[in-house]
């Protein structure tokens, strides 16, 4: 295992007391719960709170995310593993202004049994939750519903997170993240699997030389494998599948996120990247905004994923409104 | 002839505490099996889980059988995490509510503690059997025990047969497509593999029966 590390069993608070004292003028642990990130700012007055979260091992999602009109808190899971419904009631407890608060995460079946227990455990104390799971993976499923969330993360909380920012009301804000997450699509590949802190051994098999197109963010299987093949034909098939599933079509414009699943360098994201603005422009599909990097990972795993969200002049503003985080600020 | 069959508290401690070590020696199986068709942290949660469990049981000796298993689900609960910390921590939290007020239960209120456990674990999960999940072993395993005890075997036999179901069951998720959970992603390619959460649910189950002091 090639990973620097301390007792296995205390990656998750090492990490976050790590996080907390680097970056801590924009964040610090909530004092009842040493799970929940929370903004220095919060709670915001008259401010829907948004609560985003998931298991630890993909950052910097989520407490990278956490800051001024971003998300107020992150709740924090154990590696690949969505958090306790008790850190998540907590984390509402924390940044609750009186205007009620947003759950905002990728859709997997532990995240939602927890994140719904939270709900039910601050609507005991009268305090509004609503939720949006984020559904973004292409080929995790034929039926939306059933998809899981990855790279689109980013775009869903920054959209609902700005809107909340504007001031606007939680069914708005509810709205906002709807409309961005249904104009969002993403699809990877993987190269390697990631290395479990615990067991010290890769997550799943993957000859070298392979690549697993499909692989979702935990490192679960993906849906194709086949041999490695260059940069362009990788980009290539996934844009086959992201492009005529929304559909994105000739006069639409799209921000576009190629992502990082942790080890892959910077130089092949934009060779991937310039690719995929060669497919953009050749189907007369306007680029509005780039982001390229690391955005949500999986520890050490190698591979990319992309990532298309279709804009309108509403979420173009919400992409570009002011925020400052630990790991994304816009001026 | 149940009604003499009487389980006390020693009895819920050695099951708790061998659970705790199972899961410490099957961690990394658990773990690979998870790997093959969901997100390998299965074992490794589950030993996060239990380690705190046994942290903490001491401070639980004087609680009733309910209080007890009440603190071992909220614990799993808020230290497992994913879906296997809802499900296993719903288990123990409704496993202890026959034992409401108690220090021992009958053969027939352990029945009715396995049974309100497994619906809790099935209500929480809105799984059913045939969807390669934990309900594919405990399902089964809760009716064997009801029929062995309407046949009026010895407990000792009833246990055996719960357990026996609880295996087949869990084998039997090797041939089922995943349609509840992170592999239900997979579809045709989750065929072929044991189902992770239905074997850490046999083992539990083996426990109890290894303990079972008849």
């Amino acid at each position: 295992m090639r990973r620097l590390l301390n007792d296995p069993y205390n990656v998750v608070e090492e990490m976050l007391e790590g996080f907390c004292r680097a970056h801590s003028n924009h964040v610090h642990l909530y004092e009842e719960d040493g799970r929940v990130v929370v903004s220095n700012l919060a709670p915001v007055k008259n401010k829907v709170g948004v609560i985003i979260g998931g298991g630890s091992g993909h950052e910097p999602l989520f407490l990278g995310y956490v800051g001024e009109n971003f998300a107020d808190a992150a709740v924090i899971g154990n590696i690949n593993t969505s958090p306790s419904p008790e850190a998540c009631y907590h984390a509402v407890k924390a940044v609750d202004a009186g205007r009620g608060c947003i759950y905002l995460y990728g859709n997997y079946a532990g995240d939602v049994m927890n994140f719904d227990m939270g709900a039910e455990m601050a609507a005991e104390e009268g305090i509004r939750v609503e939720t949006v799971t984020v559904t973004d993976d292409v080929y995790s499923s034929k039926n939306i519903a059933d998809r899981r969330g990855v790279a689109g993360d980013f775009f869903v909380f920054k959209a609902a997170a700005a809107k909340a920012a504007m001031g606007a009301d939680l069914d708005e804000v509810v709205a906002a993240a709807k409309k961005a997450n249904a104009n969002t699509r993403s699809m990877g590949v993987a190269l390697s699997a990631a290395t479990h802190p615990a067991t010290g051994k890769p997550m799943f098999e993957l000859p070298e030389g392979d690549m697993e197109i499909g692989m979702g963010i935990h490192g679960e299987p993906g849906v194709r494998r086949g041999k490695l093949q260059n940069a362009d034909k990788v980009v290539d098939e996934i844009m086959s599948f992201i492009l005529p599933d929304l559909p994105f079509e000739a006069g639409d414009e799209v921000a576009v996120l190629v992502n990082s699943l942790g080890a892959t360098p910077l130089m092949d994201l934009h060779i991937c990247f310039r690719r995929v603005a060669q497919i953009l422009d050749e189907k007369k599909i306007k680029i509005y905004s780039s982001l390229v990097g690391p955005f949500a990972t999986t520890m050490d795993m190698c591979g990319m994923s992309i990532t298309l969200m279709k804009l309108d002049d509403e979420l173009k503003e919400l992409l570009d409104y002011p925020c400052n985080a630990p790991y994304y600020v816009k001026k | 002839m149940y009604s003499d069959c009487i389980l006390g508290k020693e009895y819920f401690y050695e099951v708790i505490e061998k659970i705790a070590g199972r899961i410490e020696e099957k961690r990394d199986y658990l773990t690979e099996l998870d790997a093959a068709i969901g997100d390998a942290d299965h074992g490794f949660n589950l030993s996060i889980g239990f380690r705190e469990v046994i942290k903490k049981m001491p401070e639980w000796k004087d609680k009733d059988l309910k209080g007890f298993f009440k603190s071992v689900g909220m614990t799993l609960l808020g230290k497992v995490g994913g879906a296997s910390g809802p499900l296993y921590g719903s288990f123990f939290m409704k496993f202890g509510e026959p034992a409401n007020g108690k220090d021992q239960v009958t053969f027939q209120e352990l029945f009715e503690m396995f049974n309100q456990g497994v619906q809790a674990v099935e209500q929480r999960g809105k799984a059913t059997v045939g969807e390669k999940t934990m309900v594919d072993a405990l399902r089964p395993a809760i009716n064997a025990f009801k029929e062995a005890m309407e046949q009026n075997l010895e407990a000792k036999q009833v246990m055996k047969a719960f357990v026996d179901a609880a295996r087949q069951g869990a084998q039997s998720t090797i041939d089922m497509i995943a349609t509840k959970g992170r592999a239900m992603r997979l579809g045709e390619r989750s065929k072929g593999h044991l189902d992770p959460g239905a074997t850490s649910a046999t083992m539990m189950l083996e426990v109890f029966q290894e303990c079972f002091p008849y």
